[in-house]
């Protein structure tokens, strides 16, 4: 060996060592612990005397069992861990010390030292005051809970963008959706290539309860009429309320074209009922368009919208309370 | 203002003197209707107005305040991982006080765009000087209040008062008298699941 230390060459009792490097064994040349740091002993037990490869399991580098290769390492980083549980992980590099082939180990837990220090129960004394352990310690703490704070300010504003969203996507009259959500599902349909059924529903005489009943009446009709438009489909269409009295439904899924007349021919009989508003009874009627995707080599939300308002006001004119397949 | 200091004096004023007076506090600053997010900024003058509104709603003055707000961090169990994070700074109160130029760096670690004073530490004879430059106005007042909380956290006994400002900054004195006059409450360096 060379370097400075063997030109002043030291002599260094059994205590000092403990307190500049808790974490260190000594090494006799038969690979006995002959001496180990306080820290290693809390963490590792009574193991002065007994054979380091025993006590302790090196996982890398690779074949390394006996001293010979272990003072071969030449202060490489070892990876290495108690053989006993909890199999506590550290790390460590060995510098071979005197003539007849001793050496130290100087040992630290590396990354996993939260872990150690909870499963070994240390304190602030058992680390050497240089030692940036409490540090580290101190980050992990500090970081972790600074993260549970930006997960929750996330989690906080997801349901805040979510609620935003909703409350684009809903006609705050009748709960259902709007015209905005309407598009947006319509476009959804389109991407995806589904076949689908489009419904415009306009009421019929609606404006005759608004002017003699007054808007609270007209109010009234509108959520029963959404209340049955929502209860006539299923569970995955569309229902939008797109202006004043009318109504869009968007049914995916449906090719055949007498299965969606017969349910708007079934929400218009619905909407026939008398709906009743206090003392008064509304008596309201609704014509409907359909339009069949699967009748479109290459359907666009614009064209079949306005197909649907033209097969509308064919109902309209043929006399009202019918649909018409556009 | 980093909105942990806005966040800090809700959570006092609403831990210590009840909702009704922190909804009272808000509606005069015109805080946000559902609080402070600790991981956002606010302008200062937010801060301003609500040490003023909470003044007011108290009829007290604002130094008194930011000082129970010291107090309020180490001592109130809603601020047991503040408290933690503090304690990590020494294994004694003598220890902590030494590590106090180290706090600000120790701040920016866990939060490295807070705002934090610049300490200077002088040791003269029995009684250390403490100065506290820069950080947001009043930061001295809470360093008080929390130094004084700290002590019994670690079962010292220890004068603390502010001396005044000089130069901008504040200047905190501790007479450091029984290191160990209490009974310190517990700190393990890991943390009790």
């Amino acid at each position: 060996m060379d370097g400075p230390g063997d030109v002043f060459p030291l002599l260094i009792g059994q205590s000092a060592l403990d307190r500049l490097m808790p974490m260190h064994v000594r090494l006799a040349p038969n690979g006995v612990i002959a001496a180990a740091g306080p820290t290693v002993r809390k963490v590792a037990g009574p193991i002065v005397g007994r054979p380091f490869f025993e006590v302790f399991q090196i996982r890398r580098p690779a074949g390394i069992g006996d001293m010979r290769a272990l003072c071969a390492t030449s202060g490489e980083r070892i990876r290495l861990a108690l053989a006993a549980p909890p199999c506590t992980a550290l790390r460590g590099f060995a510098v071979p010390v005197g003539a007849d082939g001793g050496a130290i180990v100087k040992l630290s837990f590396g990354i996993g030292l939260a872990d150690a220090v909870r499963d070994h129960g240390l304190t602030d004394s058992d680390f050497a005051p240089t030692d940036l352990a409490v540090e580290m310690l101190y980050l992990i703490e500090a970081k972790g809970l600074v993260a549970d704070e930006l997960t929750r300010l996330t989690e906080r504003l997801q349901g805040a963008r979510d609620a935003a969203e909703r409350q684009a996507m809903t006609d705050t009259l009748t709960g259902l959706f709007n015209r905005r959500a309407l598009e947006a599902s319509l476009d959804r349909l389109i991407a995806a290539r589904r076949p689908f059924a489009l419904m415009h529903i306009d009421l019929d005489r609606f404006k005759e309860v608004n002017d003699t009943l007054g808007h609270a009446a007209g109010d009234h009709v509108l959520t029963e009429a959404a209340r049955i438009m929502l209860a006539g489909t299923r569970g995955g269409d569309t229902v939008a309320r797109i202006g004043g009295d009318e109504f869009v439904i968007l049914l995916p899924g449906l090719t055949d074209a007498g299965a969606v007349e017969r349910i708007a021919e079934r929400i218009i009989a619905r909407l026939e009922l008398p709906i009743t508003f206090g003392e008064h009874t509304c008596r309201i009627s609704a014509s409907a368009g359909i339009v069949m995707s699967t009748a479109y080599a290459d359907p666009e939300a614009d064209r079949l919208l306005s197909d649907a308002d033209r097969a509308l006001y064919a109902s309209k004119h043929g006399g009202r309370g019918r649909a018409t397949l556009g | 203002m980093h909105g942990l200091v806005n966040r800090a004096i809700q959570c006092f004023l609403r831990d210590t003197y009840g909702d009704a007076v922190w909804q009272t506090v808000a509606a005069a600053a015109d805080a946000p209707r559902e609080g402070f997010e600790a991981m956002l900024r606010y302008p200062p003058a937010t801060t301003e107005a609500l040490l003023d509104a909470a003044a007011a709603a108290l009829d007290r003055s604002r130094d008194s305040i930011l000082e129970d707000l010291g107090t309020y961090l180490v001592s109130h169990p809603n601020n047991a991982a503040l408290r933690r994070l503090l304690r990590f700074g020494g294994v004694s109160f003598a220890d902590f006080l030494h590590s106090l130029e180290d706090l600000p760096g120790r701040a920016r670690l866990a939060v490295p765009d807070l705002n934090v004073p610049v300490f200077e530490l002088e040791d003269r004879g029995d009684t250390l000087h403490l100065t506290c430059r820069g950080g947001s106005p009043g930061a001295g007042l809470v360093l008080l209040g929390l130094l004084r909380a700290l002590a019994d956290d670690y079962g010292a006994l220890a004068l603390i008062d502010h001396a005044g400002d000089d130069e901008g900054g504040d200047i905190i004195t501790i007479r450091l008298l029984d290191q160990s006059h209490g009974e310190a409450r517990r700190f393990a360096l890991a943390p009790t699941a």
